[in-house]
């Protein structure tokens, strides 16, 4: 035995000590599923104890995309760090920027311009939108499906181009940043926005002719990873996971942020349409009809925007008071909190940040016990997780 | 520190000879083959030809035919082989088309045809790789026992109504035993391999495809208790008179039997949505997970060239065979056409589908599709015992019923061409305003 062999040796796992029962008589199976498998978003890694097919317990092992977020936040400035909210959630990253942006300037006491506001809307939810789209789409591929994958990724494309077209970045925008936004929209832009938004709409219909409303797909997640209001709840779970626990809770309205309070939309909640309230297939379903929602809300800023500045007047070096505050911005995975505690410098003391990843896959080890080996790619799927903002 | 050092190969005796002279001398010998290759080849077919001819008139009549065979028996690998080729090409075409991308384009001249030939090249040339806690005769026998029954099964395959290697009575049971032995292979490498997810792949095959064996037996039993035999030329004879006379219009009974027989041939070669042995979403690559290089190729042209043999079966069996829907058009292509679109839609239904479970795999065999195919087999030997001219009264009716139905299989074919003909016509609108103008779906 040499010295790697030696470490590497298995000395009995602490976490399942005492729960399986002394009298058993068949041996159950450790399947390690990650951190490189295709259906867990990344490097998560699941243990799971398997009997044949059936799955008795699965336990998530975080921390392979772990980059010190936070304690890099430490380092730099409030400005910089904005880049690195960029890298948290990677497929979210305008309402990242927006959280940051949103947790600073209410420490420091900063107006934002109206036209700023309006737009930071629109980003926001065109990246909601886009975000939407890969979940969908992924989730189709977890249950086998590719072409929705593919449908899904080609209009998200047009959101990139959209951003693309506006900040010039692709997948980091660092978009929206302290004071407003980081410039003004180019020439058109408003009018291929509208032309995305009429062409978006009925793809949703496909989407639910394709996959929603497939026999298939409703029997592998109709009733497939549970999660009821109470449990939900529990768990901390936000965003589409928990509104599709039924739980109509949303930052947008309960506490609105950036003027959501102006414009005129729904809170789209699970009904158990195909199973029960909170089933693997309300979770996915809540996230097409947000889409519609975001639509109706980006017609709405569209129309509400008018000309002015979009930055406030904020020195290049940002300096924020001494004080703490924790703030939360509806992301498309759930709340994503900064709680920053400035000492009056130029960079933060502290700066914890929760992430909805996080906290939504927090529930796996509950919900995901005695369930099928294809289920655990149900749940998974339907809990949207980005593991760049599970580890930070 | 760990060091994996990769054993040096020393080549010793005949070997290093071999070596030397190949090395020194195989270029060489490769430029001369490939500039006199037409003569080499004429020269080849003299030969032989002569060998045969002074075989067959001076030595043992019967000779020759052991030759002819041999060709035949090349040729139909062959043709397992373009089919594999094409299929694999045409896989990627399709799905390509579905999800309004080009697919390969760059290989080859017309829309990367050498696609599949380029990416045999790649797998031949990769390293042989056995991982190193597999079960090594295992896993190296593994692939061949996948692969060679499924060519096998070619050889009991009537094209035409001569074109057959073998004509056996017992045609059908020959196919059908071979296309079975594919399990095996499958069981073999998710064992052999020693990987959790290769076993998990290889469990879930052993039961899918083994309880989808009896509702895809029995249904064709139903159009071989219709026609009264196992041979696959007579099967094919019986269906000669025109569209109406194909077994898949005799009774209700052999139409539904079509259809429970696609659905079950789809779970025999782990096709979508049946694809759980190697579901990629789950079981990483399932039974095939550690199998890379030649090896790897071999289960892929197995999938490939099995899917056109249960179509094929499918065929012969339901939809005429090789016979025209006019009477007396008869050729070899329409039975590669139709068993070529029977393909083809198998390819629609895996871009399409989702995956289903394998519970529910399971209770759709042994709670629906098992039953139902019993009570087909039951109904159509009790239509066959009514429907001869000792009951006239129900002839009468029996014909009624096949003109309706020879109408509703005519109504299915108009409304596939009516259905691809529209979004073929209007793939702008279905498609959208904001697609690019070069992408296929524009």
């Amino acid at each position: 035995m040499n010295e790697i062999e030696r470490h590497y040796r298995y000395q009995g796992d602490p976490l399942h000590e005492g729960e399986v029962p002394s009298d058993i008589r068949t041996e159950e199976l450790t399947l390690n599923m990650g951190p490189q498998h295709p259906s867990t978003h990344g490097v998560l890694r699941v243990l799971l104890q398997t009997d044949g097919e059936l799955v008795l317990k699965a336990t998530p092992y975080v921390g392979y995309l772990h980059r010190c977020a936070e304690k890099m936040a430490e380092q730099v400035t409030y400005r910089q760090f904005t880049l690195y909210t960029d890298r948290l959630d990677y497929l979210a990253a305008m309402n990242n920027n927006l959280g940051f942006a949103l947790a600073a300037e209410k420490l420091g006491a900063i107006e934002v311009p109206a036209r700023a506001q309006y737009l930071r809307v629109i980003f926001a939810e065109l990246n909601r939108i886009a975000s939407h789209l890969v979940a969908t789409g992924c989730y189709g591929l977890d249950m086998g499906a590719f072409t929705p994958f593919v449908y899904c990724f080609r209009e998200r494309e047009y959101v990139l181009d959209l951003f693309e077209a506006a900040c010039g970045a692709r997948l980091t925008y660092s978009y929206i940043t302290i004071g407003g936004v980081r410039e003004d929209l180019p020439e058109g832009w408003i009018g291929r926005c509208r032309e995305f938004l009429d062409y978006l709409e009925p793809k949703i219909t496909e989407y639910n002719n394709l996959l929603s409303y497939n026999h298939i797909f409703i029997n592998r997640t109709a009733r497939v990873g549970v999660c009821p209001p109470d449990l939900a709840l529990a768990y901390g779970l936000t965003g589409p996971c928990l509104r599709g626990s039924g739980v109509p809770w949303d930052l947008r309205k309960a506490m609105p942020y950036c003027r959501y309070d102006e414009f005129d939309f729904e809170v789209p909640v699970g009904r158990g349409e195909q199973g029960t309230v909170g089933d693997s297939w309300d979770r996915y379903f809540v996230r097409l009809l947000e889409m519609i929602q975001s639509v109706r809300i980006i017609r709405q800023a569209l129309d509400k925007l008018a000309d002015g500045p979009v930055q406030a007047k904020v020195p290049r070096l940002v300096k924020l008071p001494a004080g703490e505050i924790y703030y939360e911005v509806e992301n498309p995975r759930g709340q994503l909190g900064f709680h920053l505690v400035s000492e009056g410098g130029t960079s933060p003391y502290r700066l914890k940040i929760r992430g909805p990843s996080f906290c939504n896959l927090s529930i796996l080890p509950a919900v995901a016990r005695n369930c099928l080996l294809a289920d655990i790619a149900a749940l998974l799927g339907s809990l949207d997780i980005v593991m760049g903002e599970v580890d930070r | 520190m760990l060091v994996l050092e990769r054993p040096k190969v020393e080549y010793r005796g005949w070997s290093l000879t071999i070596v030397r002279l190949a090395t020194k001398w195989g270029p060489w010998a490769l430029a001369l083959l490939l500039r006199f290759a037409w003569v080499i080849f004429f020269a080849v077919l003299v030969v032989l030809t002569a060998f045969v001819w002074i075989v067959g008139r001076f030595i043992n009549p019967l000779l020759p035919w052991f030759l002819r065979d041999i060709v035949v028996v090349v040729g139909l690998l062959a043709f397992a082989c373009i089919v594999a080729i094409i299929g694999i090409w045409a896989e990627r075409k399709v799905s390509a088309r579905i999800q309004s991308r080009l697919g390969p384009m760059r290989s080859g001249a017309w829309h990367g045809w050498a696609q599949s030939l380029a990416d045999g090249l790649k797998f031949v040339q990769k390293e042989d790789l056995i991982p190193h806690s597999a079960d090594q005769p295992l896993f190296r026998l593994a692939p061949y026992v996948t692969l060679v029954p499924a060519f096998c099964a070619y050889l009991a395959i009537p094209f035409g109504a001569s074109w057959v290697f073998r004509d056996s009575d017992v045609g059908l049971l020959f196919v059908l035993a071979l296309l079975a032995i594919e399990v095996l292979g499958v069981i073999m490498a998710g064992w052999a391999s020693n990987s959790k997810w290769s076993l998990y792949g290889a469990m879930r095959a052993a039961c899918q495809l083994v309880s989808y064996e009896i509702p895809m037996g029995l249904s064709l039993l139903v159009g071989v208790a219709a026609v009264g035999s196992l041979s696959l030329i007579d099967l094919g004879r019986a269906q000669e008179r025109g569209w109406f006379s194909w077994l898949i219009f005799q009774d209700p009974f052999l139409f539904v039997a079509f259809f429970t027989y696609y659905i079950a041939s789809l779970a025999s070669c782990k096709r979508s949505p049946f694809d759980l042995p190697e579901g990629e979403s789950e079981l990483v690559a399932g039974f095939h997970t550690e199998y890379s290089g030649f090896r790897f190729v071999m289960f892929f042209f197995a999938e490939y060239v099995a899917m056109f043999a249960v179509s094929a079966l499918a065929t012969i069996i339901f939809l005429g065979g090789w016979n025209a829907p006019v009477a007396g058009w008869s050729s070899p292509w329409w039975f590669v056409i139709k068993s070529a679109f029977l393909v083809w839609v198998q390819m629609w239904f895996r871009w399409t589908l989702p995956r289903i479970r394998i519970d529910q795999v399971m209770h759709a065999c042994v709670k629906y599709l098992l039953p139902l195919t019993l009570l087909l087999f039951l109904g159509g030997s009790a239509w066959q015992l009514y429907d001869n001219p000792a009951h006239p009264a129900f002839t009468v009716f029996a014909n009624i019923v096949r003109a309706v139905l020879g109408l509703i299989g005519l109504g299915l074919v108009g409304l596939y061409v009516f259905g691809a003909g529209y979004g073929y016509y209007y793939r702008q609108r279905l498609v959208g305003s904001m697609v690019r103008k070069h992408l296929p779906g524009a």
